[in-house]
Order: structure tokens, then C-alpha cells, then sequence
């Protein structure tokens, strides 16, 4: 399989909101290729008339009553958390630069 | 090392009035103070325990039973939400988050009378087999300093045997439990996918995150499993349990049949390991059961299969940590999107960074079927595979790890870390049941041996267990 470019590590960085140290930059780029070709392994494998797992208990679509659920979620502690808010509101830095 | 009874005998004691919660609490509490060395614990809830500790002692004095783990310390892998107190995953970017809700985990321990003393160190977010990749410190292990206690639950398992506490939760991806727990010596379960509820852990890979006592015995284990298992409207992903308490298990291996992995016994697993498991095999034959050599050629695949999906699952799930609700926050960006990446630059330490970008690979168009999909393809061949033995057997035994306990830093690369969870994927992959129990050992690091069956056959595991605790 294809390897890696640093370009496209840069691009794969900024697809994951992500900047890199320029160590990281250093060391990711042959890392993430060496765990790519250690993954290639599955190319060899037949798959023919397989269906693929996204759930391992049976349970698809669950659902439930329409009801309200208690959360138990401490308001306080929540907004106690916030990085920076204006009154009772989360507060964000501007959009647009 | 601290060696604490039977949890029943101290819940009794505590009820009865023999002991009280407050001096099982205090005890801990010295206990966690004496061995900060070893790095097993990030934080120590003191007050909040006390205080719960006393209430528990004044309701006994009132005349009330407070439940079956009734004044019983324990120790919380620092993924799990503790109401009230900082929760971490052992991570740079969520330094001071106080956790707003409990954990349903937590919550039915706390019905039941234990107590939450401390939050145990883990690799942040669970991405590690070590935690060197703690952002805070590195867990050593209990019988070797120099040497890791595995991970991710590595602060979990390394407490339980130095006897911190009687238990730990822990929390289970891809060997999580199992492995810290065969390098340091005590059990460590990880249960049916679903068995236990995920509410209020941080997620890692949802589709094989999975929560677990660690324990000194079985019976400690059962009885932990006993009180957190079952359905939870809080995780549509929860399962029914099996019928009747986890605690009334079968040990009778009489004409049972147990299968050897082939796979696991290749020419890279430590001698030590394939004679320790040697001589197990002989004593659970002569206990009456049917050892078969089995074979599982899909396993091969494992690993690879699960470092798609878990990196694929991870992030997704890491995308929630903006820097904008909760968590560490960049005070120099000038606008929103400079803001999220920045957040997440400073706050992500390199393997979470790795984690996050090999999965946004093979989620991204264009390489979506031939990773993703792919992965996703093989993991039914696994279960096909696990499935059809589990016609021919009842148990399935092989190692859990390749080798025992390492050296700190001595796996450099992240691949070589990876390779070390060769043995436990495939259980995680098939959402089966499994346990590390330790073996016989002379003079060396403690060795796991890795019992596995079907899936929501819990029950019948532990009973497994209990016998080769028994036995050795």
C-alpha cells in the first residue's frame, strides 16, 4: 500500500485538527508507515461472502420509551469546567479572524 | 505488600461492627501515601472518602445493613467519572476536569457500600501497554522497578497487588485488564462486551471499551462483577445478565473440554511461559478435564484488525476534545478553528496525535474500504473462527502476553508496543469473555494464563478460574 508523504501527514494533521511539534514531525511520519505496513498483512486475506461487524452483542437499533431520562448531571460542576463563558453561556472565540 | 481478606469477610466485619469503614479507608489511605513510589495512583480522593466512610459507620450504628462491599476501599482506573473530583485518562488535555455525573460502574459499587479512595494511572486515554504513555508518570511494577506493570489499567492492577486496596476497576480495549494483571500478578476479568455498563468512562474504541474488577482471588472478582454487571439505560450497548448472582459458580471440570491456542504458542512466546503453561495444562488434566489442541488461524489477523478499528474508533471519539466545554484550552489562539488546534496540539500527548491520525486515515475517502472496511470484514472472520471452536470446546487457554512483565522504556517504537497485545485482541475483537489468572512461578515476574469462552458465559469462566486458582 501506498506509503505516507509528509505532505500528506501535514494535510492528515490539519483533517484531524491537529498541529505537530516539529519532534513529532520528526518521528510520525515512519512510524505511522511502519503500522501501515504491518496492516497491509490483511490484503492477503479472502473475504469473499462476508458481511462486516459493527456489533457484537446482537443488539441493532436499540431503542427505548419516550420518556425523560435523569442524567444526573451536575449543572454546577458542568459550567465549573468551562474554559470560558459569559454569564451561564459557553463562550468561544470569534469565528471568523 | 498488603494482603486484605476476603472482601465479603470485610464487608461482614464492617456491617457486624468489627471494623469500621473509617479505618479501612484510613488504612488505605496510608497505604496509597507509603507507595507513591510506584506511581499506581494520580490522585487520592481523602476527603470525600472520609466522609463517606463515616456516614457508612454511623448508618451500621443506626441498625442498617450497608451492603455487600460495605466499607470496602477501592481504587478507580483514572478513565472512570468520579462525581466531584478530577478525572483525567491520565491526559495533559483533561488536567483538572472535574467529572459532573458518576459512572453507573461507580454508582452500583457505591449502592452496594464501597468506597472510592483513588484514581489509578493509566497510558492517556488507554493507548498503551505500559503507561509510559501516561502524560503524568510511569506505573512500576510491583515485583521490579525497573520494570513496567503493563497498561493501560497499569495503576489499577499495580494497586491491587501492593494492596492499596481490596480491588480496582479497570477498563478493557484491546488487553487493557488482562495484561497489567498477568505482569503483575492478580486477576483481572474482562467481561462480555456489554455486560458491564461504559456510561461515564471515557471512550477509547466503543465497539470493545469494556469495564473490569481487578482482584486478588475469584471469589473477590465475582462478587465485583456480581454487583456491577447488567443492563443500563444509560448504554443502549448493555446486555442482560446471566441468571442468578455471578458469585454461585461451578468448578467442576470434570469431562470439560478446554482448547490450547496453536496460534499462541509460536516459537516468539518466552520458554518460561509455554513451561508455565505446560504445567498448568497437566494439573487441569488430571483434574478431569479434556485438553484439545485447537487452532484459530484467523488470530493471525487480529492485531492489525484491531489497530484499524480501535485508531478508526479513537478518533472519532478523541474529536470531542475541542478545548471549547471541559479540558484544556489554548488562551493565544485568535479565533475558533485556531483554537481547536491549538487545544489539541498542546493537550494530546504524541501517541494519542498517532492514534488519531492513523484513524483518520482509514476513515477518509478513498482508503475507507481498503482499511476500514476491510478491518471490519476480517473481524467476522475472527468471530466465524472463534465461533466454530467454540463448537469443539468449552474453554479456550493460551498465554497473554508473549513475554512477562518489560523494561521501562524498553519498546521504543510504537509498533513493538503494539505487538505485545498480539494475544489479547482477538478476545476483545469477538467481545468474548476472558480472564488472567497468575500461574506457578519459581523465582521469576509474574505470568497470566488466559482463560476464555463464549460470549455472556461469564458465570462459567470464573468457574474456570476458581479451579485453576485452586489448582495452582
Amino acid at each position: 500500500m501506498a506509503k505516507l508523504s509528509d505532505k500528506e501527514i501535514l494535510e492528515l494533521a490539519k483533517l484531524a485538527e491537529l498541529e505537530l511539534t516539529s519532534e513529532e514531525l520528526q518521528k510520525i511520519p515512519g512510524e505511522l508507515n511502519s503500522i501501515l505496513d504491518y496492516v497491509a498483512i490483511l490484503d492477503k486475506v479472502d473475504v469473499k461472502n462476508l458481511e462486516p461487524t459493527y456489533q457484537v452483542t446482537g443488539l441493532n437499533n436499540v431503542q427505548r420509551d419516550d420518556l425523560k431520562i435523569d442524567y444526573k448531571l451536575n449543572k454546577e460542576i458542568m459550567m465549573s469546567d468551562l474554559p470560558d463563558k459569559a454569564e451561564d453561556q459557553i463562550k468561544v472565540k470569534r469565528m471568523i479572524a | 505488600m498488603k494482603k486484605w481478606p476476603l472482601i465479603t469477610t470485610i464487608a461482614n466485619d464492617v456491617n457486624n461492627s468489627k471494623t469500621t469503614a473509617v479505618e479501612l479507608v484510613e488504612e488505605s489511605l496510608r497505604l496509597i501515601d507509603q507507595n507513591q513510589e510506584y506511581g499506581a495512583i494520580i490522585s487520592v480522593l481523602k476527603d470525600k472518602a472520609l466522609e463517606r466512610a463515616k456516614f457508612i459507620d454511623s448508618e451500621i450504628k443506626s441498625g442498617k445493613n450497608m451492603g455487600r462491599l460495605a466499607g470496602v476501599p477501592f481504587i478507580a482506573k483514572d478513565n472512570i467519572l468520579t462525581i466531584g473530583s478530577e478525572t483525567t485518562a491520565a491526559s495533559n488535555i483533561l488536567k483538572g476536569f472535574i467529572a459532573p455525573y458518576q459512572s453507573t460502574a461507580i454508582e452500583k459499587l457505591e449502592s452496594e457500600g464501597a468506597i472510592c479512595v483513588a484514581k489509578a494511572n493509566l497510558d492517556a486515554f488507554g493507548h498503551g501497554g505500559s503507561t509510559e504513555n501516561s502524560d503524568f508518570m510511569v506505573t512500576k511494577n510491583p515485583y521490579d522497578k525497573t520494570r513496567v506493570a503493563g497498561g493501560s489499567s497499569g495503576g489499577s492492577a499495580a494497586s491491587v497487588v501492593l494492596g492499596l486496596a481490596p480491588f480496582a476497576l479497570g477498563t478493557d480495549t484491546g488487553g487493557s485488564i488482562r495484561q497489567p494483571a498477568s505482569f503483575t500478578g492478580c486477576i483481572g476479568l474482562k467481561p462480555s462486551y456489554g455486560l458491564v455498563s461504559r456510561s461515564g468512562v471515557i471512550a477509547m474504541a466503543s465497539s470493545t471499551d469494556v469495564v473490569g474488577p481487578l482482584t486478588a482471588n475469584v471469589s473477590d472478582c465475582a462478587l465485583v462483577l456480581d454487583v456491577i454487571a447488567g443492563k443500563d439505560p444509560l448504554d443502549s450497548t448493555t446486555i442482560d445478565r446471566q441468571s442468578g448472582s455471578y458469585e454461585d459458580i461451578d468448578d467442576n471440570i470434570k469431562g470439560r473440554k478446554i482448547g490450547l491456542i496453536k496460534e499462541y504458542l509460536s516459537d516468539s512466546l518466552d520458554e518460561e511461559i509455554k513451561q508455565a503453561i505446560n504445567k498448568t495444562t497437566l494439573k487441569l488434566k488430571s483434574a478431569g478435564a479434556e485438553i484439545i489442541e485447537v487452532s484459530i488461524p484467523s488470530l493471525d489477523y487480529a492485531l492489525a484488525v484491531y489497530y484499524i478499528l480501535c485508531s478508526a474508533e479513537l478518533s472519532s471519539n478523541l474529536s470531542r476534545y475541542d478545548g471549547q466545554r471541559f479540558g484544556y484550552s489554548d488562551k493565544t489562539a485568535v479565533n475558533l478553528s485556531e483554537s481547536y488546534f491549538k487545544s489539541r496540539a498542546k493537550g494530546f500527548g504524541t501517541e494519542a496525535k498517532r492514534r488519531i491520525m492513523i484513524g483518520t486515515y482509514v476513515l477518509s475517502s478513498g482508503y475507507y474500504d481498503a482499511y476500514y472496511r476491510k478491518a471490519q470484514l476480517v473481524r467476522t472472520k475472527i468471530i466465524q473462527d472463534f465461533h466454530e471452536v467454540f463448537k469443539q470446546v468449552d474453554f479456550l487457554i493460551g498465554p497473554v502476553t508473549p513475554t512477562t512483565a518489560f523494561k521501562i522504556g524498553e519498546k521504543s517504537d510504537p509498533l513493538s508496543m503494539y505487538l505485545s497485545d498480539i494475544m489479547t485482541v482477538g478476545v476483545s475483537l469477538a467481545g468474548i469473555p476472558a480472564i488472567s489468572i497468575p500461574m506457578e512461578r519459581e523465582n521469576g515476574l509474574p505470568i497470566g494464563l488466559q482463560l476464555m469462552t463464549k460470549q455472556r458465559k461469564d458465570k462459567e469462566l470464573l468457574g474456570l478460574a476458581r479451579k485453576v486458582e485452586e489448582l495452582i
